[in-house]
């Protein structure tokens, strides 16, 4: 996997599958899928996931630690192109909403698997600044407490 | 020591291409103002500024040379970078690994019959 920031104001993500884009790009839209997989640090699970795969379908996630603690994301679908591209936007409730991120992911054939690019486009530097400094996935308690033991 | 709060006047200060430019520069070995100016189309003032913000992020610190002030990379600040985007990486790899097991399991049904 890579993580890297481009420009000012996106941040690019690569992934390698074994699986074919159909089935990489089902369990990404697939809310039943999502919420085996989309859970970031041990502990954390999703109870709630909306994802409904269409032009203007709306996406909700919640992730809970299962200690009281938790926040949750809304977005909606923009472009769907089976099996290939999504774009969709996002926001974080940490409560308060951040910033719109416009995310276009591409499922590409890689042999016989996929490679999954996930472009992500935040409003201005500032914006990205404070996504990447805060955690993209806020509400890693977890972690800056580590991260406050590390450093 | 470096804070939370450090980390995100870091990334701030990354949010510019003069800035990451200068960080660029003394990532191969330290530089006085006049030397960093040089590339730039700017006056040493406005490259002061620049550094001064890069020093106040924690990433870039100055020397005592005579009459000259080298600037070279804060260690610590730039490692704390590196070691948090280490981590959102460990969590993102977490994620992603659990994602192999869905999509190994969904391929099963498949080789016996149509779902």
């Amino acid at each position: 996997m890579t993580l890297q920031t481009e420009g000012d104001t996106h941040v690019v993500v690569t992934r390698r599958f074994a699986a074919p884009p159909e089935a990489v790009y089902r369990a990404h839209t697939d809310p039943k899928l999502v919420q085996k997989w989309m859970l970031g640090p041990e502990g954390w699970t999703m109870p709630v996931c909306i994802s409904e795969a269409k032009p203007g379908g709306k996406i909700r996630y919640e992730w809970s630690n299962g200690k009281g603690g938790g926040f949750h994301l809304t977005g909606e679908y923009l472009e769907l192109e089976p099996y290939s591209r999504l774009v969709h936007v996002e926001r974080m409730h940490l409560p308060n909403p951040t910033p719109d991120n416009h995310i276009e992911t591409r499922f590409d054939p890689d042999g016989t698997g996929t490679l999954m690019t996930m472009r992500m486009t935040l409003p201005d530097a500032q914006t990205r600044a404070a996504m990447l400094a805060t955690g993209m996935e806020s509400g890693m308690e977890a972690s800056y407490v580590r991260l406050e033991e590390m450093i | 020591m470096y804070s939370i709060s450090n980390l995100d006047a870091a990334f701030s200060a990354l949010a510019d291409p003069t800035r990451r430019a200068i960080l660029a520069r003394l990532a191969k070995g330290e530089a006085t103002v006049m030397e960093l100016a040089a590339p730039f189309e700017m006056t040493q003032p406005a490259i002061s500024q620049h550094l001064k913000v890069l020093e106040d992020a924690g990433l870039v610190v100055r020397r005592v040379d005579g009459t000259k002030r080298p600037r070279r990379l804060a260690k610590a600040g730039v490692e704390a970078m590196d070691q948090w985007l280490a981590m959102l990486r460990k969590a993102l790899e977490k994620s992603y690994d659990r994602l192999d097991e869905v999509l190994a399991s969904m391929e099963k049904p498949r080789r016996g019959e149509k779902r």
